[in-house]
């Protein structure tokens, strides 16, 4: 597929600001997206994605700040690029698919007044929709308008693709199938990529790098999986799944807390909280040395798992996430320890107290 | 902040210029903002001047809008409009309700039949009703009397007039009743209402909104009314202050009585929103999950059925047969020939295409701006956009011959300035069909082609416009419906020798010259016919 592939170069944002009196939309932004490389901006509804996306593809000025991509600056001091200038494909939410024109024509439409007909039929077969080319966007499924929206987007070459919300149209079962495809297509076209979504699963599972977004600022940015078991805050950590907080006592690259002596940066010590998943929270009748007693006091079956809520002997309770069988009761007496991934910060500051948006 | 205007799609905010706000957060483009102010201009122009010409000469314009004799105008008007207003009400609603909650036979048809009537302007019929009725008329030809009763005054006017504008309330009643909810009459039932307390209780309520919109075009309708009064010799405001116009030169006493008008159009107006807004109704819930239910007519069915085929007789099929009797009449005694009658044709499809072009572009202008870049401007200049609505064809004229002969002389009587005339009365009807298919269409659509590489005209042409053409059309077609039966306006500007349909019917009739009349009206209704067809189609008939 060489035709689909660009000339990847990175996207960099740096100080990006809007506001629309009085609310702060985008707060003094700084992003880098790795050339060819798909990142999530993730964040909770109302915090600035989806203006972000808007300031980059040129649909609204910044206040300030300097938007490029590789050499190229599209915003910046004396600088400002028109949206068809900017070389960005965007997908937007509801598809924005031109209803007036067939399958092709949509694809076609950025390729000029007299489109090249190989580059349309090349791009179709990308997006495995190389028999609908004649056909009118209103007759086709939510997915295959996705389908045809992000085609659209790709067919000019685009050095970056926008992609805003792209799944939240569509039902749980075809959006699961469709982000796999996605990040095929994307992978294979080798774009720079930088999509919007609220979404933490779906976050997680298509992108390369991250960056949690939270009233206009980046909090973090990361792999997924650095982001999802290194939070840099509570915040963070709460966004992204749930979090038991265990409070703790750390020294020498040790942390000590009610569920066992774990492994900490050498650079924390004194009072900190112990971040853990629930699912790092393993519980049994018996347990290695150094676990905690404690009570089952409730538990939700969800089928394919159970969430299993303990009382510890401190009286603080945590949860723990396991497989549906064997089943827990309320009242039995387990032993708990922690069996995964855990993150340390310093004893909790009043900012990140807040409840995720 | 400085250096990030350069090319953005939209300029940036400039603090510390306080009228910024004005133009709202998104900037129109410099162009499409002046082709606004100069269309909200252009609209106001009529209203502004005739404003003018009563407060330059307030004393004696007062003394002509408070006289006795202009009282009397006035209730002789406005009785003529209550009673017309009335009649077309009485007649629209059981008519509506045969044709959608019953099981009359032949609904289709007869929803056709019963509102084509709407082509005829009121002229038309009343010249035909004279030429039926009237002195040398064809029911005195057939019977072979010397004299008939007379037909002329109130009885005539207020027949003529109900007979040509009851499908303006017909319209709305039955769309409104084809959207009833007939689970609301069901619950109704079920708690033990009788079928008629169920209409009184529940029906009528909801029907309210549509009977205040038909009522309220149906007395602006009467009220700027001009040629079948004049026809029907009953005395108006508008005739009047036509005949003022022409018999004397006191400019000022026809302002006064315009002014007069204006003031009855806008209480007509206001009394509409009144009765809107006291009785709004609101579905709640989802919306009607079934088709509302047709009511058996039993052996109500042939009295039914004898009514609307009466209605169809009065309204439609003797008209007809009317203007083609005098036609053949006309054309086997050579009183009008097909040249003379083709350059009629042409002179009323010349000023007819032009009102529908400008007028769609002046629409096209506001819906634009205030749908693209809204701000209190754009809303100021889309309001002065409807201007036009709430005067008569004949005070827009009226206000164009001042301004003209006070202010641009060399536009007084051209084709130009009636057209202009044409295009800014009946701008109103463009802006929403317009405006309205506008917002079926989404910001993203265009900011998607924008990212494609199009610039702002190309995304305009390409995608915009494609998808408003609809609006577009229905717009225009409205325009032109209205512009090419327009009367009074086309004899107050029509160039000197400048004959259309409209004014060539009207002058024969005022002669008595029936054959004369009949080509003319009869190619009318032909040129009529299509839009209204189109517009009906779509569903966006008004007026």
């Amino acid at each position: 597929m060489s035709a689909t592939a660009t000339a990847a170069a990175p996207l960099r944002l740096r100080g990006l600001a809007k506001s629309y009196d009085p609310a702060v939309a985008v707060a003094g932004l700084d992003l880098e997206v790795e050339a060819g490389t798909t990142c999530a901006l993730l964040g909770p509804s109302g915090c600035g994605k989806t203006t972000t996306l808007r300031l980059i593809a040129g649909l609204e000025p910044p206040d300030a700040g300097e938007i490029a991509i590789g050499a190229r600056i599209l915003n910046g001091p004396g600088v400002s690029v028109a949206p068809e200038r900017r070389r960005i494909g965007m997908v937007f939410q509801d598809y924005a698919l031109f209803p007036h024109l067939d399958v092709a024509g949509n694809v076609g439409y950025g390729l000029g007044r007299k489109p090249d007909r190989g580059r349309i039929a090349e791009v179709l077969e990308l997006v495995g929709l190389a028999g609908d080319a004649g056909r009118p966007v209103h007759e086709l499924s939510g997915g295959q308008q996705q389908r045809v929206a992000l085609a659209r987007a790709l067919a000019p070459t685009p050095d970056l693709i926008l992609l805003d919300e792209p799944f939240s149209n569509l039902d749980a079962g075809l959006r699961d199938r469709l982000r796999q495809e996605v990040r095929e297509i994307l992978t294979e076209a080798r774009v720079t990529t930088l999509f919007v979504t609220h979404d933490q699963a779906e976050a997680l599972s298509i992108a390369e790098s991250i960056a949690v977004m939270r009233e206009g600022r980046i909090e973090q940015t990361g792999t997924p999986e650095e982001i999802y078991s290194r939070p840099a805050s509570r915040w963070v950590a709460r966004f992204l799944g749930e979090i038991e907080v265990v409070p703790g006592e750390a020294a020498d690259g040790r942390v000590d807390c009610e569920l066992g002596s774990l492994a900490a940066d050498h650079g924390v010590s004194g009072a900190v909280d112990v971040l853990i998943r629930p699912e790092s929270i393993a519980i049994g009748i018996s347990g290695p040395e150094g676990a905690a007693n404690a009570e089952v006091v409730g538990r939700r079956f969800y089928g394919h798992d159970q969430l299993v809520e303990l009382r510890l002997a401190s009286g603080h309770t945590v949860r723990s996430r396991r497989l549906g069988f064997p089943a827990w009761h309320p009242g039995d007496r387990v032993r708990a320890w922690v069996d995964g991934p855990t993150d340390v910060l310093p004893r909790e500051r009043a900012r990140d107290v807040a409840p995720v948006g | 902040m400085e250096g990030l205007g350069g090319t953005a799609p939209s300029g940036p905010r400039v603090p510390g210029l306080g009228l910024g706000w004005v133009l709202g957060r998104r900037r129109p483009p410099a162009p499409l903002l002046a082709a606004g102010i100069v269309v909200g201009a252009a609209a106001m122009l009529p209203a502004a001047y005739l404003l003018i010409v009563v407060a330059g000469d307030l004393g004696p314009a007062l003394e002509v809008a408070f006289d006795a004799d202009t009282a009397l105008l006035v209730a002789r008007t406005l009785g003529l409009a209550a009673a017309v207003t009335a009649t077309a009400i009485a007649i629209a609603l059981p008519v509506g309700w045969l044709t959608v909650r019953t099981d009359l036979p032949a609904r289709r048809l007869w929803t056709t039949l019963l509102t084509l009537p709407l082509v005829i302007p009121s002229y038309v019929g009343a010249y035909l009703f004279v030429a039926a009725l009237g002195p040398n008329g064809l029911l005195q030809d057939l019977l072979g009397v010397e004299q008939l009763p007379s037909i002329y005054g109130f009885a005539g006017a207020w027949l003529v007039l109900s007979l040509f504008t009851y499908p303006l309330v017909l319209l709305p009643v039955r769309s409104t009743l084809r959207r009833l909810d007939p689970q609301l009459e069901d619950a109704a039932r079920a708690m033990g209402r009788t079928p008629t307390e169920t209409f009184r209780s529940v029906v009528m309520p909801q029907l309210w909104p549509a009977l205040a919109v038909g009522g309220l075009l149906v007395a602006l309708y009467v009220i700027s009314d001009f040629g079948a009064v004049s026809i029907m010799r009953f005395d108006t405001i508008t005739n009047e202050l036509y005949l003022t116009y022409k018999s004397s030169f006191d400019r000022t006493a026809a302002a006064g009585l315009g002014a007069v008008l204006v003031v009855l159009m806008l209480l007509a107006l206001w009394l509409n929103s009144r009765i809107r807004n006291a009785r709004a109704t609101h579905r709640l819930g989802p919306g009607p999950a079934r088709p509302p239910r047709a009511y058996p007519l039993g052996r109500w069915r042939w009295p039914a059925l004898a009514g609307c085929g009466l209605l169809a007789l009065a309204a439609l099929v003797l008209p007809v047969a009317v203007l083609v009797y005098w036609s053949t009449k006309g054309i086997s005694a050579g009183s009008t020939t097909i040249e003379f009658a083709a350059g009629l044709a042409a002179n009323s499809l010349m000023t007819g295409v032009g009102a529908a072009i400008f007028g769609a572009l002046a629409a096209l202008v506001l819906a634009v701006l205030v749908g693209r870049f809204p701000s209190p401007l754009s809303r100021a200049l889309e309001r002065l956009g409807h201007a036009g609505f709430a005067l008569p064809g004949i005070v827009v004229a009226l206000a164009l011959v001042f301004f003209a002969t006070r202010a641009a002389p060399a536009l007084y009587q051209t084709l130009t300035m009636l057209i202009f005339a044409l295009t800014v009365h009946y701008l109103p009807l463009a802006i929403g069909p317009i405006g309205a298919s506008l917002a079926q269409v989404s910001p993203r659509v265009e900011e998607a082609a924008r990212g494609l590489g199009r610039g702002p005209i190309e995304v305009f042409r390409s995608i915009t416009v494609p998808l408003v053409r609809g609006g577009i059309l229905a717009g225009a077609a409205l325009v032109f419906l209205h512009a090419v039966k327009e009367l009074p306006a086309t004899l107050i500007l029509a160039p000197i020798g400048f004959e259309t349909l409209a004014t060539e019917i009207w002058t024969q009739t005022s002669f008595g010259f029936y054959e004369a009349s009949a080509i003319p009206s009869l190619i009318l209704l032909a040129i009529a016919a299509p839009p209204l067809y189109l517009l009906s189609e779509r569903g966006t008939v008004t007026a």
